[in-house]
């Protein structure tokens, strides 16, 4: 009987879980689980504040996953040290595991600058468990009185600011960037997304950050000073690449995984957020921090470790975010010629290389998407379509008759 | 596994299967109040221009995108049948970011719906098949991977 360990508990982890048992009922599976609760969908820490769902829907799997699918769970318990010789993860309560095949799906963790003064900052949280997302819920009470800064104009910070917007007196996000979500829109998209946002009341100080914390008074770099009584400190995440790397396994700014999700440490696997995998449209490795990515490679390395022989070679950067019911959704790589189409609120753009769908953003009109994501991912050349995506909404009629009976007309 | 397919050569765009679907789905008894001056939210889409139309739903596929893509694990798949638990789908759009078909959209509500092949409701069988007036739509088992 084979021996399965998995450090973490997310959503790369249940990937894990679920590519092994479909491949082997008879294993024995642990779970290290860091966090001292049952996965949970770690994308709505945010839509609980803003009350569109609580912690009893928030549940990642059912109530009974972990014994239907024969896992023991140690809650509340780190792995502090991978041994690849002896095949062993140490345990910080002293323990050991001992593994045949073992997944580091360790996620990533809050990246905190070390800013003058932080200390004297009393209610100051990041934003990336649902325990920061209970703890900001207890700080900002029900007064309605707190000014909240967020330090971070990016996904999760701005998904943070939507969260607590009726909780809060007043919201003020800085970022050292010159625009909002920065790491995913162009300058021209995050206007319209910045506009957006200021109508539904969330200041914005951008090209400027905290560089002192006194009490509750920020000093940006502007020279301007910032009064407020909570603090979100949401400016990047680090993957969590410790433990493969001090046992010698290659690493960069994930741990380096191939298509099999194989690490370089024999019979060591990694998936999620902790990992550098490959983006197949931009032809070089890449943090791919979504959910989908981890949940895609967990399973691609719980299928491995069972014995399966699977890849993983079409994984993509790709974002659906919204705010206050104005949608946007990225994906792949901006790079070749762009064509955009515009109408009001609603502006698509697409990029296009070598005759491929590279990359789109597209804000406003997200119908039907998923269409242009499969171009990118595919790599279907443009020229064997009806017409271009630009053209025209997102359509199945863009392939030719043939390819249609071929996608539709069976089993896939 | 069952599926519904269309035969794009005989689909007349009418869009009667849409309506069947929101019927369907809608839980009323009485078509007129179901439908009737409301904008309808189904869960089958025709596609196309003039020239040709065919209509599209869920693939029910072997490996869903959409089952790993969402970010609420409310989507999920059984005996065969991709699903939706609408009570915990908080409207983020990823599954339309990665359904390869095109074949989720919201309802009226903002939460996500698709084709569940009318097994729960009370049709018992797609209703979007039922009501073809030229058979252009067929619940049948076809050949391939599960
Ligand atoms: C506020 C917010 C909003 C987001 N919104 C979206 C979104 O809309 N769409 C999207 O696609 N993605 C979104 N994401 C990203 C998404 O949540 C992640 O990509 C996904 O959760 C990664 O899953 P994972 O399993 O790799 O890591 P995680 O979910 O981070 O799980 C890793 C777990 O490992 C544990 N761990 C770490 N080290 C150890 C150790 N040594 N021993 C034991 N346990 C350990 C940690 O405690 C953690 O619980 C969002 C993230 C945040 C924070
Ligand atoms: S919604 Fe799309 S991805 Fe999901 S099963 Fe249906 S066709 Fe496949
Ligand atoms: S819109 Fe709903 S069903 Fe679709 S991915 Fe988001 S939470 Fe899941």
């Amino acid at each position: 009987m084979k021996r399965y360990v998995i450090i973490g508990n997310g959503t790369a982890a249940v990937g894990c879980i679920e590519g092994i048992r479909a491949a082997d009922r008879e294993g024995a599976i642990t779970v290290v689980s860091g966090e001292a609760r049952p996965v949970y969908s770690r994308p709505l820490i945010s839509y609980y504040l803003e009350g569109k769902t609580d912690l009893e829907r928030m549940k990642y799997r059912s109530d009974t996953f972990y014994a239907d699918n024969g896992c023991q769970v140690l809650y509340g318990r780190k792995a502090t040290e991978i041994d690849p010789a002896q095949k062993t993860v140490q345990l910080d309560d002293g323990t050991a595991l001992a593994y045949d095949k073992l997944c580091v799906a360790a996620g990533s963790r809050s990246f905190v600058p070390p800013f003058a003064g932080l200390d004297s900052v009393k209610d100051r949280f990041t934003f990336i468990t649902l325990d920061d997302a209970l703890s900001l819920e207890q700080a900002l009470g029900t007064g309605r009185d707190k000014r909240v800064l967020i330090v971070g104009a990016g996904l999760i910070g701005l998904k943070c600011a939507e969260g607590i917007i009726d909780r809060a007196k007043s919201i003020t996000v800085c970022d050292l960037a010159d625009r909002v979500l920065s790491s995913i829109l162009d300058a021209e998209c995050a206007a319209v997304v910045q506009q957006h946002l200021e109508a539904h009341g969330i200041a914005f100080m951008l090209s400027d950050t905290a560089v002192k914390f006194d009490g509750g008074c920020a000093e940006m770099k502007s020279g301007r000073n910032v009064e407020f009584d909570v603090l979100v400190l949401a400016v990047g995440v680090r993957a969590n690449t410790e433990l493969v790397k001090a046992a010698g396994g290659s690493v960069n700014r994930g741990i380096i995984v191939n298509e099999k999700l194989e690490t370089d440490l024999p019979d060591v696997y990694a998936a999620g957020d902790c990992t550098e995998g490959f983006d197949a449209s931009l032809g070089d490795r890449r943090v791919l921090a979504i959910l989908p990515n981890a949940y895609a490679q967990g399973q691609t390395a719980g299928t491995n470790m069972a014995g399966g022989d699977k890849v993983l070679d079409n994984a993509i950067p790709m974002n659906s975010i919204g705010f206050f019911r104005l949608h946007m959704m990225t994906a792949g790589s901006y790079t070749g010629e762009m064509t955009e189409t515009r109408n009001g609120q609603t502006l698509r753009r697409f990029f296009v290389k070598d005759g491929l769908l590279k990359g789109f953003m597209l804000i406003g009109d997200t119908v039907r998407a998923g269409i242009y994501t499969s171009l990118i991912r595919d790599r279907i050349p443009l020229e064997t379509l009806e017409f271009g995506p630009a053209a025209h909404e997102a359509t199945s009629a863009m392939y030719t008759r043939e390819t249609r009976r071929k996608k539709y007309g069976g089993v896939v | 596994m069952k599926r519904v397919y269309v035969n794009e050569e005989w689909c007349l765009g009418c869009h009667l299967c849409e309506y069947n679907c929101a019927f369907a789905n809608s839980g009323l008894e009485d078509m007129v109040l179901a439908l009737k001056g409301r904008k309808i939210f189904p869960r089958i889409h025709v596609e196309g221009d003039d020239r040709i139309t065919f209509a599209v739903s869920c693939r029910h596929c072997t490996d869903p995108l959409c089952v790993k893509s969402c970010i609420a694990g409310a989507i999920s798949k059984r005996d065969g049948v991709v699903k939706i638990d609408r009570t915990k789908c908080v409207g983020c759009l990823t599954c339309v970011l990665v359904c390869p078909y095109g074949a989720l959209a919201p309802g009226e509500d903002g939460i996500m719906q698709k084709c569940e092949l009318c097994l729960e409701n009370s049709c018992g069988a797609p209703a979007c098949v039922t009501g073809c007036p030229n058979k252009a739509i067929v619940y049948e088992e076809r050949g391939g991977a599960e």
